[in-house]
């Protein structure tokens, strides 16, 4: 029984480094000149927007890497944290400075955030269908014109 | 509005920003918008906690997500030289805008996300 299990376990060991090994191999694009001007440029429209509006950097972020980089969905979305962590580390610390925070809502809203945010990223294996996508863009939409008015 | 109540709005509207998040969504398009609509809270305030929640949440979905093996991290670097520098450029001109002005550029820049989103959503079901 025990054995059986530690096979097991070791199994899901080497299919996991597979699916490390073949993340490496998809992106195997060569990154020529146009592409690095491509990346420079949208990196510089990406981390304008994060700055500017505290987020959304990342939504801008995974066409891009999509089309630039070839990554299918579910690695361009999880590059897409990686790609804006930096510039979200940057942005808040200039937040911070100039006193745009408050500890009471940061602790509740970002507790929230953080649970949601582990889930969300074990969530990723099943991406989630294309309507709820579309679902997503008309509450952005209604939102956007609620604080237009 | 009672405490409690506001305690609870807190923390569910942070759990459904954040699994948008986690997936790599866009966690802060939502959280920000709800905060202000629902809750009153100033623009600039909201921003600033997005982006702090948002660098906890990270650490941890990006450990989950490098463990799965979805983080590429070839010509990323192309994207941070320039992102970082502007992501000061952004968050300095957002310190010194007005907050109605910061408001009404933030819903023209929603709803410009959602109709590119929309129009990605026909291109591909067509």
């Amino acid at each position: 029984m025990s054995r059986t299990k530690t096979d097991n376990k070791e199994q899901n060991k080497t299919s996991r480094c597979r699916s490390k090994k073949s993340a490496e191999t998809k992106n195997n694009v060569d990154i020529d000149g146009k592409r690095k001007f491509a990346l420079m440029f949208c990196g510089a429209i990406i981390g304008f927007l994060n700055g500017f509006f505290g987020g959304g950097g990342g939504m801008v972020c995974v066409p891009l890497l999509q089309k630039v980089l070839m990554l299918d969905a579910k690695h361009s979305h999880a590059t897409a944290i990686l790609v804006i962590f930096p510039l979200s580390l940057i942005s808040a610390a200039i937040y911070i400075f100039n006193g745009f925070i408050d500890s009471f809502p940061l602790l509740t809203v970002g507790l929230g955030v953080v649970v949601g945010g582990v889930i969300g990223a074990f969530a990723l294996k099943f991406l989630p269908p294309k309507i709820l996508r579309l679902i997503f863009a008309i509450i952005m939409f209604i939102g956007g014109i609620k604080l237009i008015l | 509005m009672n405490i409690y109540l506001t305690i609870f709005l807190y923390i569910l509207f942070g759990l459904i920003s954040g699994v948008f998040g986690g997936l790599g969504m866009g966690g802060g398009t939502i959280l920000i918008p709800m905060l202000t609509i629902f809750l009153g809270m100033e623009q600039k305030l909201c921003q600033g906690i997005n982006l702090v929640s948002f660098l906890v949440m990270a650490l941890f979905s990006l450990i989950i997500h490098y463990r799965h093996g979805y983080i590429v991290t070839k010509g990323v670097w192309f994207i941070e030289i320039s992102g970082v520098i502007f992501s000061i450029l952004g968050a300095c001109l957002a310190a010194i805008s007005s907050t109605s002005v910061l408001r009404m550029a933030f819903g023209i820049f929603l709803c410009v996300l959602a109709i590119i989103q929309g129009i990605i959503y026909l291109k591909n079901n067509k």
